[in-house]
């Protein structure tokens, strides 16, 4: 056997491949829904936190520093691992699913907060005077005048964070869910043959590549 | 219609306001005059509680500022404010910073809103701009998108804390031309600036302000040709060699 044909065998193997693609699909399913959950929930928490932060309520603030730094200095696989092993024993026993979601989307918020939170003190003080010296109200000024302000000017960075955080789904696997990786690796210890991960970078790529692309324009459209 | 006495304002150890007294009647033009660092800006906001004085006493239309019964928000929009540097909200159109205020505060329906702020608009002589973005407008242009958006609460009194400053020469007497207006239409306004040629033709009182201190006030002539203080004539005759 030559070196081409083992490759192929190994790495592109069609029966295995033919046995295994649907449990790839499977797996990029759960990724989609898990990665859904982790933006959207990461990024409103996280805009929430920036919100509350604005309101400058030193001890809130001082709570909110603690809890982003945290986050942000803790590697997301420590924090699946803690969620996952470590609730258990106050009986709380999250799924590999949760745990992934919780973590992720922790990280994510914690990001996002500095993100949104640098964006909103971007935003020049003479738009809060103005605001306030129509009378509107401090929130009423957060949410018409400085935050559609800020938002912008976050978009770029914030897409290139979520899009990292988000390929971190694929840390699920170590706490057995069951997307791609997940299941690729367990094709891979069923078949004796490593061709599924073929598969499961093929459906990295096809979920990731548009999403990158997207985060490039956005990154022009709103430089 | 403003009462303000004894306004002191420290920031920390800076000692800026040291017991300013203004007091300004209906349909008065105060204008303001005095070197940069002086307080000048500092007092026209302890005006609209911007800025919170450190002690004395401000009354605008009866109402007190200082007092923390007082309704801010409500009363803010009987004091309209314009900034040396436009401050316009740079996401919405000419008409939607307009139309903020008068929708959110004043409470108005956006057909009220709208209507409101394109005869507020007109009367600044923009109403064909009410669609363009502040960035679309020249500095002039957005000076006066800046009035239109204060008038439009129908104010009692207007500050100008150097209206004039960033623009460009030519663009400055269609700014002054809103401002003559709005004097003869009856409006209250304290007007900080240094645009001497606006003060004696439309001025009924000239202050001269150094180091946290009216220093002299009069009519413009008095202030402008015969200052009592020897700071007021240097202040002046510095200005005038620009
Ligand atoms: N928010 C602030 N914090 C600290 N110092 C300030 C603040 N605002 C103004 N000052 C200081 O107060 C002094 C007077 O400023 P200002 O009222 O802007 O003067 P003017 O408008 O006459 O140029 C300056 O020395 C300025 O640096
Ligand atoms: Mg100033």
């Amino acid at each position: 056997m030559g070196g081409w044909e083992r490759f192929t065998e190994t790495f592109l193997n069609a029966k295995v491949m033919a046995r295994y693609w649907p449990d790839i699909v499977s797996g990029l399913g759960t990724t989609i829904e898990l990665a859904a959950l982790i933006v959207v929930s990461g990024l409103a928490a996280g805009l929430a936190l920036a919100v509350l932060r604005s309101f400058g309520i030193r001890v809130v603030n001082w709570g909110i520093i603690f809890v982003v730094d945290l986050f942000r200095a803790l590697p997301p696989l420590v924090i699946i691992v803690l969620i996952y092993f470590g609730l258990p024993s106050i009986d709380v026993v999250p799924s590999g699913f949760v745990s992934t979601w919780l973590s992720l989307a922790l990280v994510l918020m914690a990001f996002s907060e500095e993100i949104f939170w640098a964006g909103i003190t971007a935003i020049p003080r003479g738009q809060w005077e103005a605001a306030r010296s129509t009378g509107l109200g401090f929130t009423q000024t957060l949410a018409h005048v400085i935050l559609p302000q800020a938002l912008r000017i976050t978009i770029p960075p914030l897409t290139n964070r979520t899009i990292a955080i988000t390929k971190g789904t694929a840390l699920g696997s170590v706490v057995a869910v069951t997307e791609i990786l997940g299941q690729a690796s367990s094709a891979v210890s069923n078949s004796y043959n490593p061709s599924p991960l073929t598969l499961g970078a093929a459906a990295y790529l096809v979920l990731f590549i548009p999403v990158v692309v997207f985060g490039r324009w956005v990154e022009r459209k709103f430089r | 219609m403003i009462q303000a006495k004894g306004i002191h304002k420290q920031f920390g150890a800076l000692h800026v306001l040291k017991g300013v007294d203004l007091d300004v009647a209906e349909r008065e033009l105060v204008f303001i005059i005095g070197p940069s660092g002086s307080g000048k800006s500092t007092m026209l906001r302890c005006l609209n509680r911007l800025e919170v004085p450190t002690s004395g006493s401000v009354v605008v239309d009866g109402i007190d500022l200082l007092d923390p019964r007082t309704d801010l928000n409500h009363a803010r929009q009987r004091i309209g404010m314009v900034f040396q540097s436009f401050n316009l909200y740079p996401h919405m159109t000419a008409l939607g910073n307009v139309t903020l205020a008068l929708r959110k505060v004043a409470g108005k329906s956006r057909a009220e809103a709208d209507e409101i702020g394109h005869a507020a608009l007109a009367r600044v002589g923009l109403a064909e701009r009410a669609d363009h973005r502040p960035g679309q407008l020249s500095g002039g242009q957005q000076q006066r998108v800046a009035i239109a958006r204060a008038i439009a609460l129908e104010p009692r009194v207007m500050l100008f804390d150097e209206p004039t400053s960033a623009l460009d020469p030519e663009l400055v007497g269609s700014v002054l031309g809103v401002m003559r207006a709005l004097r003869e239409s009856g409006m209250t306004m304290v007007v900080v600036s240094h645009e001497m040629g606006f003060a004696r033709a439309a001025a009924d009182r000239v202050m001269f302000m150094d180091d946290g201190l009216i220093v002299e006030q009069g009519p413009p002539a008095q202030i402008f040709e015969a200052p009592l203080h020897a700071r007021t004539r240097g202040f002046i005759s510095q200005i005038q060699r620009h």
